[in-house]
């Protein structure tokens, strides 16, 4: 009698590893594919792009290569300068927007937060709206105020409204909303001023937040591909997510490595910290 | 008279704490919005004059704009549910006594982390006229699919869609289902409910907040398929595939601000009535439940 709960249990996990496979597969077959030859890339892939209609003619999508090599990294991080160069930008354009909305979002959350003002609720909505809307609704207005700026092709252009983008603001306050704030009447009874209560109990109460946040940050402007196709006309200037768009029709022979470099660190960051990714997705789902 | 004073204070301390951020959202965000709002009632064809709303007309007279507008809602309505009810029926299977939960766990968020960008290889092999798709096909005597350039479109943004965002809703919905007190359940086994009733009355109950959450997040993320969408399938995909997006973003390439502004003050205006609507359901909610 007792063989059934064992077995739903072990049914149940054969499902959500099945499914788990499903979801990981297109990046295992990008790692694998990155330690194959560029011969035989061209061997296997050869037939994509092309209209043909021969049975032989089909692409062949292999999980083992036949012969496991570094060629393609070789080729991608040693010989090719425009991939490093690429990359360099991608992290140019991301850690200031990083460091930058941290330290301007952990003030304002605070306010939300933790002091009391008039219209403060309705300003956090307008926060709130402003981080649900697709780039492109303030799209044109944003290329005008940026080019009235002396901005246009420049990576300010791309930081800046990073830097003051609402996400950091709402994550964080979520965070701090859960603070009792016996702590701070604690502080302010002993003579405490707002800045002293924020630097001292905030700060160091909020780091998880911090990291979850980080983490979130380089998620999604890592991969941003809208706003530097519009106002980093350079193509010099183009982060990785951008380039790697293009090379993979045209250079197939080492796009996967290319693939798994720029994937790299956001695997690594993510592995090392993924309680307070997890977290900070949880956070964003508080009520508030 | 304490509290006024309070709020006094405190209004002081918030507008040094508000002021870096309200400076620059201000500049980058509210401002460039209200330029648009402006330039949507603007002509285009003099110097700014007053419009009234035939920018808007020209914009529900335009096929290029329906056909974004019905792509848009038609893949929005078909993968919102569809990520939902996946997402959660995953959360509540890895609620529950499973092996290896922690990796299953991380699996699903890879994902969620890894850039679209490097992926994109793998899916043009997949679905490309002579890709391992059509090889199958193929092996089975069936014709080829031409997936990227025909109805089938849709499908496959939809597949990508779904594996680039499951796994955030999965980590919402666990949190949600780690948040129903066992005892809930308990009670309603003393009580002699079976597992059907527990899901509607319990756990369906109790998860309402955490799915309005999920919902709007499910949506705007479906805005943001475009990023995916462009980088398989580039500036003018098939016709099933033209969203919003791609319309605001060729608008701008062609230099039509006003259809674009006008575009976007919808866009903005539909985002705030969803809202809205999940803002009051949620109210409701909550008063039924302190009721």
């Amino acid at each position: 009698m007792k063989i059934a709960p064992m077995l739903i249990k072990q049914l149940k996990t054969l499902f959500l590893v099945t499914f788990a496979l499903i979801l990981l597969t297109p990046i295992v077959l990008t790692v694998t594919n990155s330690l194959m030859t560029e011969q035989e890339i061209r061997l296997n892939y050869d037939a994509l792009g092309k209209t043909a209609n021969a049975a032989d003619q089909f692409a062949n999508i292999k999980l083992i290569p036949d012969w496991v090599s570094l060629e393609q990294y070789g080729k991608v991080l040693i010989h090719t300068s425009t991939f490093l160069h690429m990359f360099w930008n991608s992290v140019l354009l991301v850690v200031p927007i990083i460091a930058g909305q941290a330290i301007v979002a952990s003030l304002a959350a605070y306010a939300f937060a933790k002091l009391r003002f008039r219209g403060r609720d309705k300003l956090f909505l307008v926060y709130l709206l402003t981080m649900l809307m697709p780039f492109q609704v303030t799209l044109v207005p944003n290329y005008i105020v940026i080019d009235k700026l002396g901005l246009m092709n420049s990576n300010a252009a791309i930081i800046l409204p990073g830097i003051f983008a609402a996400f950091g603001v709402f994550l964080l306050r979520q965070f701090m909303l859960n603070i009792p704030y016996s702590y701070i009447e604690a502080a302010k009874i002993d003579g405490a001023s707002q800045a002293r209560i924020f630097l001292s109990i905030i700060m160091p109460m909020v780091k998880p937040a911090f990291a979850a946040l980080v983490i979130l940050l380089f998620v999604d402007h890592w991969n941003m591909v809208e706003q530097p196709l519009i106002f980093l006309q350079d193509d010099l200037k183009q982060p990785l997510s951008v380039y790697l768009s293009k090379i993979s029709a045209d250079a197939r022979g080492v796009a996967f490595a290319a693939s798994v470099v720029y994937m790299m660190p956001m695997l690594l960051l993510f592995l090392y910290a993924e309680r307070y990714f997890i977290e900070g997705i949880q956070l964003s789902g508080i009520k508030g | 008279m304490r509290f006024r004073q309070w709020l006094s204070k405190d209004t002081a301390t918030a507008l040094y704490f508000l002021a870096p951020s309200l400076i620059g959202f201000s500049i980058f965000y509210l401002i460039p919005f209200g330029m648009g709002v402006m330039y949507s009632f603007q002509d285009a064809n003099t110097d700014g004059s007053f419009a009234g709303f035939a920018n808007y007309q020209q914009l529900f007279a335009s096929a290029s704009f329906n056909k974004a507008v019905n792509n848009t809602l038609w893949f929005t309505g078909i993968s919102v549910p569809l990520i939902l009810i996946i997402s959660l029926v995953i959360a509540i299977l890895l609620n529950h006594n499973v092996y290896i939960r922690n990796w299953l766990r991380t699996a699903y968020v890879m994902p969620l982390v890894v850039p679209v960008a490097s992926i994109i290889l793998v899916w043009q092999v997949l679905f490309d006229w002579n890709g391992t798709l059509n090889a199958i096909l193929n092996s089975f005597g069936i014709d080829r699919i031409d997936w990227m350039k025909s109805e089938w479109a849709r499908g496959v943004v939809i597949v990508v869609y779904i594996w680039k965002n499951i796994g955030y809703n999965i980590i919402l919905f666990l949190a949600g289902l780690q948040n129903i007190p066992d005892d809930y359940y308990e009670t309603a086994d003393v009580e002699g409910a079976g597992t059907i009733r527990k899901f509607t009355n319990i756990t369906l109950v109790y998860l309402l907040p955490t799915t309005i959450f999920v919902v709007l997040m499910s949506i705007v993320n479906s805005f943001k398929v475009f990023r995916e969408t462009y980088l398989i399938a580039g500036s003018y995909p098939h016709d099933s595939l033209y969203m919003l997006q791609h319309y605001m973003n060729n608008m701008f390439l062609s230099l039509d601000i006003q259809k674009l502004t006008a575009a976007a003050v919808v866009t903005a205006g539909s985002i705030l009535l969803l809202v809205s609507v999940l803002f009051a359901m949620e109210r409701r909610f909550r008063n039924f439940m302190d009721g």
